[in-house]
């Protein structure tokens, strides 16, 4: 008799307890993150960006080169650290303050010049880390502590699709939506990052992967409530699937790897 | 056109910037230093470097953040409003240790201001800028040779000691243009403000964890104490710079009855007066610091142990006499001295004539 | 063939996502609580697990290791 591992944590996150919040999607986001940078060979050459928000100790947990950013200038510094090493993989991992709010320059510019980093983008409709505030992609009606009568588009504008607004620049490469809520959407998205991380290391341009998440914490939800939440209100506005993949015919997507080999 | 010759400021110093090796340079136009980026864009090319027109001040800042991480030699370059908004980048630098060379090509402020040569951003440049308890070498050059020399001293000095280092240039020196012939970079380092010591290797740099434990480049430090720990070591580094590198430049005050301060371009205007003054048989000395922060501070006290009156001239409305005034009371005083001022702000220059007579004046 | 299913309950924050997520609904909370005050979840009859990895891979703190016996 001989005991196979059919699950268990990747090399490339610390063995450590999380300070998430129960059931946040950040957990299965930087586990999926790290088990493609590992699939592909490359924990040793990956160089990662943490963001101003619930991840900025990302550092904590990831267990690969990383540095801090100021708040929404994550794609100019993986930018600049692409540019100086430019056979590294470097991703740049962000909410929806760091990403659509404060940096939207930043990461509006550095997909258009097609820099050739992957993003990883954690969408949950409000500011996490400093207690629930209002995102950019905060959906209208939604309740929030800077919007306690409900998101008005009259005064605050609409939930802005990142995903979609980026795919309209021709040097984004590819840009998927995934999920992080059920075992189905989890391969799903696990499959989107890896296929974004290739889109980098074969240097064809810019990838992002915008990941919806729950927030169980600042929702005001159990975890499970939260992804009821989740699937009835956020879905319908962020639609899940490829949006863009101009990458599909120069590289190939690399074989899957079979689950009773994932370790 | 490389080599010896007649170059414009902002030009000459992009040439050394590329001479101390800097390969990569981020930046955002903004008059007067559009020279620079157009510079760069074609020469880092040909040295194998990178030239990116970063879509805002902000984002350059953060650039050189990103290079220095990665352990290359990075440059920004901007002109006072555009300085204002890498004030978080170079607070994030300092609190991170990060090299980098942020270069200010001042113009007449505050707001949106004019475009006119003017030194304005003193106290932005010396007292932070940024938030946060931490302070940048800030080297003030005033001729187009000297700013060359200082451009690859920057470099030196951030590499040395882990830090972002300021270069005030200004409008003037930016667009004027003298001879210049560059130094070998390996002799500067020797005989310029490096003085021949080594440079630590970049073992802290993010390269991937390849046969090494990762490693991490943050400033957030919320553990008890952690934070407070963090400033002292920060602290302990500026005292050592402060120690080590205060360099002005000293001219007659020897025998002194009056001492006139000014830096950079200012500096120009104030040694002319200086001479006219001599020639008339005055006794005029010049004090012209060359780092303003570290402020050489000894220097300046020294020279008031025998002179009793300082003539401030710049090109702002009073931030440099602060420092003189600091200097001065670490040796008498300030009862004791006669302190006069020539502020110019909003892109004004002095004339030799108007410091004469006011040095005329405050000798009655 | 018996699969195995170990929550590590230092790292298992109680969120319960694994329960509704077992197609075979033996993922509980048990009332076993860790350090941190949190009821851990556990796997009330392995011989029911079908190694589908829904509970490990809905699981944020990655608390949840599958693995299988075999002969």
């Amino acid at each position: 008799m001989s005991r196979k591992t059919l699950f268990a944590r990747t090399p490339g996150l610390k063995a450590v307890p999380t300070s998430y919040c129960p059931g946040c999607g950040h957990g299965v986001a930087h586990r999926l993150m790290a088990e493609a940078v590992v699939e592909l060979g490359a924990r040793e050459r990956t160089v990662a960006v943490a963001p101003v928000g619930c991840a900025v100790y990302g550092y904590d947990y990831w267990n690969f080169d990383t540095t801090e950013a100021a708040h929404g200038r994550t794609p100019a510094v993986a930018t600049a650290i692409k540019r100086v090493l430019p056979d590294r993989l470097v991703i740049s991992y962000q909410g929806d303050g760091d990403l659509a709010s404060i940096g939207l320059a930043e990461i509006v510019h550095a997909a258009n010049r097609g820099e050739r980093i992957t993003v990883i983008f954690i969408n949950n409709a409000n500011y996490g880390m400093t207690g629930g505030q209002m995102a950019p992609t905060t959906l209208a009606g939604q309740v929030t502590t800077t919007t306690p009568r409900g998101r008005d588009v009259n005064e605050a504008g609409y939930p802005l699709k990142i995903a979609e607004l980026l795919a309209t620049l021709p040097a984004v490469k590819y840009i998927a939506r995934g999920a992080l809520h059920r075992p189905a959407l989890i391969r799903r998205s696990k499959g989107y990052i890896r296929r974004a991380l290739e889109v980098q290391e074969a240097g064809l341009g810019f990838s992002l992967v915008e990941l919806v998440s729950i927030c169980p914490a600042n929702w005001g939800l159990t975890p499970v409530a939260a992804t009821q939440k989740l699937e009835e209100f956020m879905l319908p506005v962020f639609p899940l699937g490829v949006i863009k993949d101009e990458a599909a015919a120069s590289a190939p997507a690399a074989a899957e790897t079979p689950p009773e080999e994932r370790a | 056109m490389t080599g010896p010759g007649f170059w414009k400021g902002n030009e000459a110093m992009a040439e050394a910037a590329i001479l101390a090796g800097c390969r990569y340079y981020f930046g955002y136009p903004i008059t007067p230093q559009n020279e620079v980026p157009a510079y760069m864009s074609r020469r880092m090319p040909e040295v194998g470097g990178v030239f990116l027109q970063a879509e805002s001040e902000l984002a350059a800042v953060n650039m050189v953040f990103g290079a220095a991480v990665a352990g290359a030699r990075a440059m920004t370059s901007s002109s006072s409003p555009g300085i204002s908004l890498k004030q978080e980048g170079i607070s994030y630098m300092a609190a991170c240790e990060l090299p980098g060379v942020i270069v200010n090509v001042m113009r007449g402020g505050p707001g949106l201001g004019n475009i006119a040569g003017s030194q304005g951003d003193y106290w932005q440049a010396t007292r932070g800028g940024g938030h946060g308890d931490y302070r940048t070498p800030v080297l003030a050059p005033h001729t187009v040779p000297e700013l060359v020399e200082l451009t690859l001293d920057a470099f030196d000095l951030a590499d040395l000691y882990r830090t972002p280092v300021l270069v005030l240039s200004d409008g003037l020196l930016g667009q004027m243009m003298e001879n210049v012939s560059f130094p070998d970079p390996g002799e500067r380092r020797r005989a310029g403000l490096l003085r021949g010591r080594e440079l630590p290797p970049k073992d802290w740099a993010l390269t991937g964890a390849q046969g090494r434990p990762p490693r991490l480049i943050r400033s957030l430090l919320m553990g008890p104490g952690e934070l407070e720990k963090h400033n002292f070591h920060l602290a302990g580094k500026y005292a050592a710079i402060e120690k080590e590198e205060p360099h002005a430049e000293i001219l007659e005050c020897g025998d002194a009855r009056i001492v006139l301060a000014a830096y950079g371009s200012c500096a120009r205007v104030a040694k002319g007066a200086q001479r006219r003054l001599r020639a008339q048989g005055i006794r005029a000395g010049l004090f012209r610091p060359v780092t303003l922060w570290p402020f050489p501070q000894r220097d300046l006290a020294d020279i008031a142990r025998t002179v009793d009156r300082f003539l401030v001239v710049e090109m702002s409305l009073g931030q440099f006499i602060e420092d003189v005034k600091l200097a001065v009371a670490e040796e008498k005083s300030l009862k004791q001295v006669k302190l006069g001022l020539i502020a110019k702000p909003g892109g004004a220059v002095p004339t030799e004539e108007e410091i004469v007579a006011q040095a005329l004046e405050m000798l009655r | 063939m018996a699969f195995r299913v170990k929550v590590d309950p230092a790292l298992c924050k109680s969120c319960e996502l694994c329960v509704p997520a077992c197609p075979k609904k033996i993922m509980i909370i048990t009332d076993s609580k860790n350090e941190l005050g949190f009821k851990v979840a556990g796997c009330t009859d392995a011989r029911q697990c079908t190694g589908c990895l829904a509970c490990a891979l809905v699981c944020p703190e990655v608390a949840i290791e599958i693995s299988k016996e075999e002969p």
